[in-house]
């Protein structure tokens, strides 16, 4: 009965609303009683639903709005006024119902992410074939993908190859070709090709389904202002109801109070702020960006100072081994397999080069290392086959007390001044080699500079532990203001406090463990989404893309998102500063009171949904005024 | 203690006043430790105590309250 009352709740305003009109109708015509009877039915009809909503909240004791709009009609028929009665009720309904519509639309980027989720796979169980919902793979299963369908869990390519478009992880729809030993990910969609995958995580534990969940908490996580508004509604609410009473002890007047409460509902204002974050979020998350929350998108926005980590950020973070050096005590492709077999215990950009390069050339790994000791920001040091290796740059060889000789020294920094990162390998406390090793700028990080020059920041900085020489060339090359290199991470966290403590609002990108610290510091934090998982944990905005560009769109989002909260929120304050000042004047009766409270509800949220579709392109054309396109230090730089 | 964890997926929500509605309630359930409506995504999710109150019992008292649940997901305290 409820539920079918509920289900019926369209209807009902439509038939309330349609006797409305017909009751103007009889006004017009002078027929008194039908005019009455025709208000009394619209009442009526329109405050089943509100008044069975107040009676099942009560029933738990708990208040509701819908128990002071039952009020307030009871108290308007009893003092027959009808026209108010009916008007009321129906706007009620009315308003919640485009709430409702509007609403959808403004999460309507996280529902189509959502509806994406793969819901059936399938499988192969004992020989066959077979269907099965998505959630009810086992890990270690078989699976079959085909072109059309939709990659139902994360897991490894074991047969067969395929094209995949990750968009709906990603934001990036053009297909990449993928075969046996590659990963994909559950909700990329199957462009064309056959292939058989193990599954590895399922349902819930995809990163697919992890992300959703993520998106969903961020849009629920308040900013400073809607906490503000929460605090601000606690008290609100009864103060409200205590000066309603007072207004009534007062006047005398039963009407004016119950107008005075039901219009004082500070509707607007609390939805006005999470609108806005909601639309904003569902936009980003489209665009593959996931801000954490109206908190996040707020700092974003106003970050004056963008500090980037080299590696891995505005690299691709895909370093090759160029070159290897051997002194005479050690062969090359020796040397490579003992470092390659220390280097698996390292997430190190330039270790998995060393890794990667062992693969290359198909050396065989030696039995695993013992005594892994990680000098973060330095290198590593472990024993293996009986001997002590250690691999990192100049300082760990310094404190480690291995000589490097002047020869060894020159041949470094001539590697060094043409881009390469030179990492010192070790023996038993002797310099047996050294690796030169290259990382490409990525493509899109010149455009995604200019971009937030222009949109207005005013700073760009580049933090890196690695050496001098390599950091001036990707420094110079990007036309960076400012680069400081061979940091250990908590010198880039310490860097960062002391932007702060001048008063900057320092946004920081990065992608690995060692950016963390310098992350959290941040008064934003940026991780690429090609990263490891502490950067994107620690961080308050992921680029799950893992492209740059997706840095500037996020951020003129965000500042757009900030400019309608606060337009929200005036407008919410103005109108009801308006209607309770035209109440307690008496100019403004209750239905008058209800149309402008519901419309400036209305208002906000379509306000709210402008964002879910804000695209850059159309905005923020005309570059602020306080952007100098001013040639700096980097010229110097050039020179050198 | 026995946490458990129950997420409810209702219908969408549209008045923001329904938040508190159903976080008080569910606060005050005998059983329950804590209670968060995620507004957007119209999903409550409860962490309570298994020995005192089940989820289907929750269930119950959230469709009492006039918003019927569509699925309900358990698991093992985890957050």
């Amino acid at each position: 009965m409820i539920r079918w009352i509920d289900s019926k709740r369209r209807s009902l305003t439509g038939l309330s609303g349609s006797l409305i009109l017909a009751a103007f109708a009889f006004h017009f015509a002078d027929l008194k009683i039908w005019q009455a009877t025709m208000l009394l039915t619209a009442t009526l009809i329109a405050s089943v639903p509100i008044a069975l909503h107040a009676v099942q909240a009560a029933r738990m004791r708990l208040p509701s709005i819908e128990l002071l709009v039952t009020i307030a009609i009871i108290g308007a028929i009893i003092i027959g006024e009808y026209w108010e009665s009916a008007i009321v009720t129906f706007l009620f309904l009315l308003g919640e119902y485009l709430e409702f519509r509007t609403l959808s639309k403004t999460r309507s980027a996280l529902k189509e992410l959502i509806e994406s989720a793969p819901l059936e796979a399938d499988v192969i169980r004992d020989g066959g074939i077979f269907t099965v919902a998505a959630e009810d793979i086992r890990s270690g299963e078989r699976v079959i993908v085909r072109s059309g369908g939709k990659v139902p869990a994360d897991g490894t390519i074991v047969f067969g190859r395929a094209d995949f478009a990750e968009a709906a992880l990603t934001g990036e729809s053009t297909p990449v070709g993928k075969t046996v030993g590659d990963q994909v990910l559950s909700g990329t969609l199957v462009d064309n090709g056959y292939a058989e995958m193990l599954a590895e995580q399922v349902g819930a534990d995809t990163l697919f389904a992890k992300m959703i969940e993520r998106i969903e908490e961020a849009q629920e996580a308040k900013s400073k202002t809607a906490k503000l508004l929460d605090r601000f509604a606690r008290f609100y609410t009864p103060a409200t109801v205590a000066f309603a009473l007072l207004v009534y002890v007062w006047t005398r007047e039963l009407h004016m109070a119950i107008t005075f409460l039901v219009v004082a509902c500070p509707g607007a204002l609390v939805i006005g702020a999470p609108a806005s974050s909601v639309a904003g979020i569902g936009n980003a998350a489209q665009k593959g960006v996931l801000i954490k929350g109206g908190d996040a998108m707020n700092r974003l926005a106003q970050a004056d100072t963008f500090v980037f980590d080299k590696t891995g950020t505005l690299t691709l973070g895909k370093p090759e081994v160029t070159m290897i050096e051997t002194l005479e005590r050690i062969d090359q492709n020796e040397l490579l397999r003992l470092a390659a077999t220390v280097e698996i215990a390292s997430e190190h950009h330039l270790g998995r080069a060393i890794v990667r390069a062992a693969e290359k050339r198909g050396i065989e790994k030696g039995s695993p290392p013992a005594n892994v000791h990680i000098h973060k920001g330095l290198g590593i040091q472990a024993h293996i086959e009986d001997r002590q290796l250690t691999i990192g740059n100049r300082k760990l060889m310094q404190t480690e007390l291995v000589a490097l000789s002047e020869s060894v020294l020159t041949y470094a920094e001539k590697r060094e001044r043409e881009g390469h990162t030179v990492v010192f390998a070790a023996v038993d406390g002797r310099l047996a080699g050294l690796f030169s090793i290259a990382d490409p700028i990525r493509g899109d990080a010149p455009a995604a500079l200019d971009e937030l020059k222009r949109l207005g920041v005013r700073k760009f900085i580049m933090l890196t532990g690695d050496h001098r020489h390599t950091a001036e060339r990707v420094a110079a090359r990007l036309g960076l203001d400012e680069f400081h290199a061979e940091l250990l991470p908590e010198d880039k966290a310490a860097f960062i406090e002391k932007l702060k403590a001048q008063g900057r609002i320092v946004a920081m990108a990065g992608d690995g463990i060692n950016d963390a610290p310098a992350i959290s510091a941040a008064n934003i934090g940026l991780a690429m989404g090609g990263g490891t998982n502490t950067a994107m944990e620690t961080a308050d905005v992921v680029l799950l893309a893992d492209r740059l560009e997706s840095l500037p769109r996020a951020y003129s989002l965000a500042r757009a998102t900030v400019r309608n909260i606060r337009q929200n929120i005036t407008l919410a304050i103005v109108t009801v500063a308006a209607l309770l000042i035209g109440i307690l004047a008496g100019t403004i009766h209750l239905a008058a009171g209800m149309f402008v409270h519901e419309a400036s509800v209305l208002l906000v949220v379509l306000n709210a949904m402008r964002l879910a579709r804000y695209d850059r392109k159309n905005k923020d054309k005309r570059p602020p005024a306080h952007v100098q396109w001013k040639k700096t230090e980097v010229d110097v730089v050039k020179e050198m | 203690m026995m946490d458990h964890q129950a997420t409810f997926q209702l219908q969408p929500l549209s008045c923001p006043s329904c938040i508190q509605k159903i976080e008080k309630m569910l606060v005050r359930t005998h059983g329950v430790h804590s209670a968060s409506v995620l507004f957007h995504a119209g999903k409550v999710k409860v962490s309570f105590d298994l020995l005192q109150i089940t989820a289907a019992e929750l269930r119950k008292r959230i469709e009492k309250l006039g918003y019927p649940v569509q699925t309900v997901r358990e698991g093992a305290g985890s957050a």
